[in-house]
């Protein structure tokens, strides 16, 4: 006797959370049977074995219509307003978190969605600013062997970026709004997917042995900070003749500004400037900082190396490696010194402070500008 | 020219990508109704096309207006070649034919395509103007209500219940033509579905007539099915419950139904004249014994069920047997004479509801079933179809016949089916025998004083299981004791019906699922002597499949069943028997004896201890099972009781010596004391094999309980959860070496093992009582059984189990019926124009029905009812069936989106960043059950009956994920296309819910798979309880709703 057919269709689709945390993490039915074998699950509900194989066979159907579902749904997007959207997963019956709130065992709809977009922090480390293109997927294979994860899964997250990518490339306006109404996602995720375009838009270097100590968090804290702070929607210039062709908003960094920081290199070429410059710091910073001398003996170098990363900026390939350069030149002299982190925040703080009280200097919005978001950025990536 | 239908086509959204080149679609729509046909505009390059149409009208009869479907076609334009069908709708218009149920269709439609399944939505509105026809030879039945639902719908009150009405009609079978050759399997598909869709409404219309000819104006417990008889046709058959119906919110509710001002009631006068000939296409032949001989020449014919010898009980036992015992006494003679000449003007006394109004039943006699295998043959002239009428007019005549040989005049739980195997069919019959109250059977006229004089009278909540037959002349042996309730009469030991258990019935401890199941090879053969076969194999088969039930109604420590349902499936090789019920104890019947085990052998230490081991099992089961299912009977002294009746043992010698001939019999007494204890006797293999398979049946894990009728006796505190779902399973049995052991094995642990899925699937809704659990059996094919299950968990509160304020709604419905009018007035308005696009909060679940009796404990509330019917064990030929398969699953899908407003784009980050989209778009759910209520909800409107046919077909099935992928696909798809229809319609969920019938047939070599699908059920509006009362606080908060909702539908 050998089952041909065996299914199960409800009115509102169950959806079993533990099942589909291994359907995402790409486990083979075989596989995912095995590990719910493993949980206990056949003592719990004293179920047997093939009770568990059909149920999960059911779910991974379940879930490979879903998908088919989501997929269409963002071939369509553009032409429909977004409220509609939540409409077409009706078509599988799932429910709304609000029409059972009494049990919230369902999983509803857009949690589904969620966890299907969610992904791996080791994966997206691996491909964090590469090219979301077909020559990475080959990749894939070793990015599966390197962090365990299946390879089905590291397809799926890899596809949702370049999906996310492709959808909100085209788009004006606000990145993480453009992503969260369009692919439903939380507001978490939907920041965390910004970053992810952000990076991969600007190809940031972030694989070099140097910045492996980074996590994603890091990137994601400094992408966020950059899209605020130095592309052309953190302007706030609404487009005002539509036909235009403009930069994307959220994505590019405004050009203008990377050409304007040329002028900053006046700080450290203009030998006053930078000496008036560091005696400001110092008098401040005197006696507020364990590493003072250090500081003292570092400040040239450490400013030439803040100064010359803006001015190389016009360039794409270094602004390629914007992180690299940044750990290089001012990371990692002040670990050497052991700075600890309260120390290289009054030493930032002062020193772009200073900037204000050098009378030669002209560009000071375009100062704050840089050094505001820069700031941010390098507290966040100085860690061990 | 009585109607003018109006259909505008809105929009299109989800287009599928028809232009490879551009990734985009040109689409236009063809609206086609009857021969006329309108386009629309093409709409270029768009996936969601705004066609906004003008309106299309067409004028037409109302009959065509019954009969055809509407038929849109959405199409991509195609300058060079032949535009490319993208896929089509039917809508059935019925629904706006009769006043009370929808006044416009409109919603978004899922697109249909045979091949491709669902391929994007269209919106569409569709009205109809109705002038009234005064003619009285029309042929139209516009403005007669149908419900799937088998009781009386809940916001209507029954003024009289007609009787049985039955039509069926015939048609060659599309995919059987010779055109289908050379026609494309699409066109073929399209063909068959609207030839269905078709004969349905032309089924309907038919039925609508005979009803109006009976001056009723409704149906209720409308069965449709489709026998696909291959070579020979297409046949499409239909019964149903002619009824008069009143709405209760109506002020007229209490005048007689030809005063009632309603539109349909209207046409009523104008049939007036009496019509001799009701029931046109039924022969009225007046044979009964010799019916068979009747069977056209070319069919074989063989009763299966033994009848002769019931027949020739019929005289003996006849109505008129004025032994009515002692109870009663003259009134009961005159009810029994009043029903009588009600119900002998009837050709066919028969009811398909299974729940009725308060005292309605009197008596139940017990299960009648009949079936008759048959060979198809062509049908040769469609406008006559003369012989499977004259078939199913044998069967019922047998029905009645065996209803009478009970002592009652009427079957009610009445149901019909077929199974057909090639070119051998085999037509079954199933009710349940009872005697009637007169009253909802006459005129109005009568009503009043009646009304008064049955209040008095009004038979104890034990009534229904005392035997309407006389005890001493006895149509089957059986045990009569006095009945435990009132210890004025008889009752039988055990009682097997197809209805549902009455709400008054007295019930100790829950009930639960029992099912017996049964396989037996047969050779193959062809045609006569394949039919002659399975004629001798069904008796067998009905016999075994009810000594198994009651083995295991023992088992389980009861003494009643209820919704029995026997299916007989035939296949090439083998027959399939399988028989559900849900077992309860109830409190009028005897307490039931256990099972003695007695081995034939002689003295032989081993095997005695053998014998003694297994005696002590089954003791320890019946143990258990009484503790599972809380039944704890008081313990009544013998005094009281007296001494069983003695029985006519000769005669039920006499009985069964005629009709069984297996070893097996199950004696029935070795009695030691007054329980008589059932015995079961070991003398061969097959026979341990029985009492092995007897306890090997697994009791659902804790916190499920099952039964296959409407509501779980013993459970009454619904929590609004529901969840209906269709569960399908196809097993190949390996060729070799087939024996009956193997396959009873094989399909036994099929329908254990879906069953501990179904458990295992629904843990999270525990504690939950899957209701209305209906198997279907099929054999497509060779070595391939299929089990299709549909069912609806339902979650209960635990914790409440004992505080019994809260009925379930519709047993306080169907009391407090009048008391309700006020306050489903205002409901009614609300509805019908606004779905309610606020979530529903969990249901409190707080019914404040009138009705709510508190006095009385829990337990004996919810169970109520029944009609007993005591089986007759023997043999019977009697069978028991249940037919509650009428209930219909549905499913369906309501999508309400509130307008939002549209946000400017490109507004950069000025643009709000409050929640995410679908925060505020409501989706409302339209819910499917195949119960006749929603708990914790008040149905307060029915739009109409769903009865959708639909047909897919694959030549990727390995591309869509097997069989499993192609199945689930498509019963996901059936379930969204039923709740568009709904949501369409303004209903928020489908009742009465059935998937009638669901054929799957595969070929994987070549990559090819084909089902069908048939579904119904009806559309309602439904309000909860919970909201009810918020809702008529505020008023303005609905009005701004349903402005909401318009809003969504035009744009």
């Amino acid at each position: 006797m050998t089952s041909e057919l065996d299914i199960f269709v409800g009115n509102t689709t169950l959806i079993d959370e533990d099942v589909y945390r291994l359907w995402l993490d790409g486990y083979s039915v075989t596989d995912a049977v095995a590990l719910r074998v493993r949980s206990g699950i056949l003592e719990q509900t004293g179920a047997t074995a093939a009770v568990l194989q059909s149920d999960t066979m059911d779910h991974y159907r379940t879930f490979h219509m879903l998908e088919r579902l989501l997929h269409l749904l963002h071939q369509l997007i553009f032409q429909i307003p977004p409220s509609r959207l939540t409409v077409y997963p009706f078509w599988m019956g799932l429910t709304q978190p609000s029409e059972s709130p009494a049990r919230p065992r369902q999983t509803p709809f857009p949690l589904f969605y969620g966890g299907y977009y969610a992904f791996d922090e080791a994966f997206v480390r691996e491909v964090l600013g590469k090219k979301l293109s077909k020559g990475t997927k080959k990749d894939l294979d070793d990015i599966s062997t390197k962090t365990g994860i299946t390879l089905k899964s590291c397809r799926r997250q890899f596809d949702n970026f370049k999906r996310v990518f492709k959808v909100v490339e085209e788009m004006r306006g606000s990145l993480v709004d453009n992503i969260q109404q369009h692919f439903l996602l939380s507001d978490r995720l939907a920041r965390d997917y910004a970053a992810i375009v952000f990076f991969a838009n600007n190809r940031f270097e972030t694989g070099k042995k140097k910045l492996q100590y980074l996590s994603f968090g890091d990137f994601a804290f400094c992408a966020e900070l950059m899209i605020q702070n130095w592309t052309l929607g953190a302007v706030g210039e609404a487009p005002t003749d539509p036909d235009s062709q403009m930069d994307d908003m959220d994505m590019d960094l405004d050009k203008e500004f990377l050409q304007d920081l040329k002028e900053l290199k006046v700080l450290v070429a203009d030998k006053d400037l930078l000496d008036l410059h560091k005696s400001l710091v110092c008098t401040a910073l005197r006696g507020k900082l364990g590493v003072f001398s250090e500081m003292e003996a570092n400040f040239k170098n450490l400013s030439r190396g803040l100064v010359n990363v803006a001015a190389k900026l016009t360039h794409n390939k270094d602004v390629r490696d914007l992180f690299v350069d940044l750990v290089e030149k001012f990371v990692e002299p002040c670990r050497s010194d052991h700075w600890p982190l309260s120390d290289v925040r009054f030493f930032l703080n002062q020193y772009s402070a200073s900037v204000h009280s050098l009378d030669g200097f002209r560009h000071q919005a375009l100062w704050d500008r840089y050094m505001g978001t820069l700031r941010g950025c390098l507290l966040r990536l100085y860690h061990d | 020219m009585p109607g003018k239908l109006k259909v505008k086509i809105v929009a299109g959204r989800h287009l599928p990508v028809m232009d490879r080149a551009s990734d985009l679609t040109d689409a236009f729509v063809e609206v086609k109704f009857g021969n006329t046909t309108f386009k629309t505009d093409v709409y270029l390059k768009s996936l969601n096309p705004q066609w906004n149409s003008e309106w299309f009208k067409f004028e037409v009869d109302d009959e065509d207006l019954q009969d055809e479907p509407l038929q849109i076609t959405v199409l991509d334009h195609d300058t060079y070649s032949a535009n490319d069908a993208i896929g089509k709708v039917y809508i059935d218009i019925d629904p706006l034919l009769y006043s009370e149920a929808a006044t416009v269709i409109s919603g978004w439609f899922p697109i249909y395509d045979t091949i491709h399944g669902i391929r994007g939505e269209i919106n569409v509105v569709v009205k109809v103007d109705l002038f009234n026809d005064l003619n009285r030879f029309r042929q139209s039945s516009c403005g007669v209500k149908f419900f799937c639902t088998t009781s009386i719908p809940k916001c209507y009150r029954a003024v009289i219940i007609h009787g049985f009405v039955e039509e069926l009609v015939v048609n060659e079978d599309p995919e059987y033509q010779w055109i289908d050759r050379i026609r494309t399997p699409r066109a073929s598909n399209e063909a068959r579905q609207r030839l269905i869709s078709l004969m349905s409404g032309e089924l309907q219309r038919k039925i609508g007539l005979k009803v109006l000819e009976m001056r009723g104006n409704a149906v209720v417990g409308y069965l449709q099915c489709f026998d696909l008889e291959g070579e020979s046709g297409l046949v499409v058959r239909a019964i149903g419950t002619a009824c008069t119906l009143d709405k209760l919110s109506s002020p007229a509710a209490f005048l007689p139904a030809c005063n009632s001002p309603s539109k349909e009631m209207k046409e009523i006068p104008f049939n007036e004249d009496p019509n001799p000939n009701t029931h046109s296409s039924g022969p009225s032949t007046p044979l009964k014994n010799q019916t068979y001989s009747f069977s056209p020449s070319k069919s074989y014919s063989r009763q299966s069920s033994s009848s002769d010898t019931d027949l020739s009980l019929t005289p003996k036992t006849g109505m008129g047997s004025g032994s009515a015992g002692k109870e009663g006494g003259p009134f009961k003679a005159l009810l029994r004479q009043q029903t009588q000449s009600a119900l002998e003007q009837r050709e066919f006394p028969f009811f398909t509801l299974t729940a009725f109004p308060p005292g309605f039943l009197v008596h139940v006699g017990g299960v009648v079933s009949a079936r008759s295998v048959k060979l198809l043959d062509r049908i040769h002239n469609p406008d006559e179809p003369e012989t499977r009428d004259a078939w199913w007019a044998e069967i019922r005549q047998e029905i009645k016949s065996h209803a009478k040989a009970l002592g009652c005049h009427a079957v009610v739980g009445y149901s019909e089916s077929t199974s057909i195997c090639e070119e051998v069919c085999i037509l079954s019959a199933s009710g349940t025998a009872a005697v009637l109250n007169p009253r909802f059977l006459q005129d109005g006229t009568v009503e009043g004083c009646l009304e008064q004089r049955l209040e008095e009278n009004l038979p104890t909540r034990c009534g229904f299981c005392h035997i309407p037959y006389d005890e001493l002349n006895m149509p089957f042996p059986a045990h009569l004791t006095y009945c435990y309730n009132c210890r004025k009469q008889k009752v039988p030991d055990v009682l097997f019906t197809t209805i549902d258990l009455p709400t008054d019935a007295t019930v100790i401890g829950k009930g639960c699922l029992i099912q017996a199941r049964l396989c037996r090879l047969k050779k193959k053969a062809q045609a006569e002597a394949n039919a002659t076969a399975i004629s001798n194999l069904l008796p067998f088969m009905e016999y075994e499949v009810h000594t198994q039930l009651m083995n295991k109604l023992k088992l389980k420590g009861m003494n009643a069943l209820f919704g029995l349902r026997i299916q007989i499936t035939v296949g090439e090789n083998m027959l399939m028997g399988l028989a559900s019920a849900t077992g309860v104890y109830l409190a009028a019947l005897p307490t039931p004896g256990g099972i003695q085990i007695a081995g034939k052998t002689p003295n032989d230490g081993s095997y005695e201890q053998h014998i003694s081991h297994m005696q002590k099992k089954i003791n320890d089961t019946i143990a258990k099972n009484k503790e599972l299912y809380e039944i704890n009977p008081p313990e009544i002294s013998e005094e009281i009781i007296g001494s069983p009746i003695p029985e006519p043992r000769q005669r039920s010698r006499l009985l069964r010596s005629q009709s069984e001939s297996s070893d097996e019999v199950t004696e029935l007494d070795l009695s030691h004391g007054k329980k008589d204890a059932f015995v079961l006797e070991i003398d061969d293999t097959d026979a341990m094999e029985d009492v092995h398979s007897l306890l090997t049946d697994v009791p659902p894990p804790s916190g499920f309980y099952s039964c296959n009728t409407e509501i779980m006796p013993g459970i009454n505190n619904w929590t609004s959860e529901i969840q209906m779902f269709t569960s399908v399973r196809v097993i190949r049995l390996s060729s070799l070496n087939l024996t009956n052991q193997a396959l009873n094995k094989n399909f036994n642990d099929l329908c254990e093992n879906l069953l501990k899925s179904l458990y295992f699937k629904l843990r999270s809704m525990i504690p939950c009582c899957l209701c209305h659990v209906n198997f279907t059996v099929s054999l497509p094919e060779d070595e391939l059984i299929q089990v299709t299950v549909t069912a609806v968990a339902i979650t209960f509160d635990k914790n409440q189990a004992l505080q019994t304020t809260k009925t379930p709604v519709e047993k306080s419905l169907q009391r407090a019926s009048t008391d309700n009018e006020e306050l489903l007035q205002f409901p009614l308005e609300l509805c019908s124009d606004s779905l309610p696009s606020h979530p529903f909060p969990p249901a409190k679940e707080h019914l404040e029905s009138a009705s709510s009796n508190s006095g009385i404990p829990a337990a004996q509330r919810a169970t109520s009812v029944d009609y007993s019917s005591f089986a007759d064990r023997c043999s019977s030929w009697i069978e028991l069936i249940k037919l509650k398969a009428q209930t219909i699953r549905r499913g369906s899908i309501k999508t309400t989106v509130t307008v939002e407003k549209a946000s400017p784009v490109g507004d950069g980050n000025f643009r709000n960043r409050s929640a995410p989209p679908c925060a505020n778009s409501t989706v409302g759910v339209v819910k499917m059950t195949p119960l006749s209520f929603i708990p914790g909800a008040k149905i307060t409107k029915y739009l109409g009956i769903i009865n959708m046919f639909f047909i897919r077909e694959t030549t990727s099935l390995r591309e869509e994920g097997g069989v499993s992928g192609f199945l689930h696909a498509f019963i996901a798809e059936v379930f969204a296309m039923v709740r568009a229809h709904v949501a369409a319609l303004g209903g928020n969920a489908v009742v009465s819910y059935i998937m009638k019938q669901c054929v799957f047939m595969e070929n994987p070599n070549k990559n090819q798979a084909q089902c069908l699908i048939n579904v119904s059920g009806d559309a309602v509006v439904f309000v909860r309880e919970s909201d009810l009362e918020v809702v008529s606080s505020q008023q303005p908060t609905t009005n701004c709703q349903s402005s909401c909702t318009e809003g969504e539908v035009t744009t």
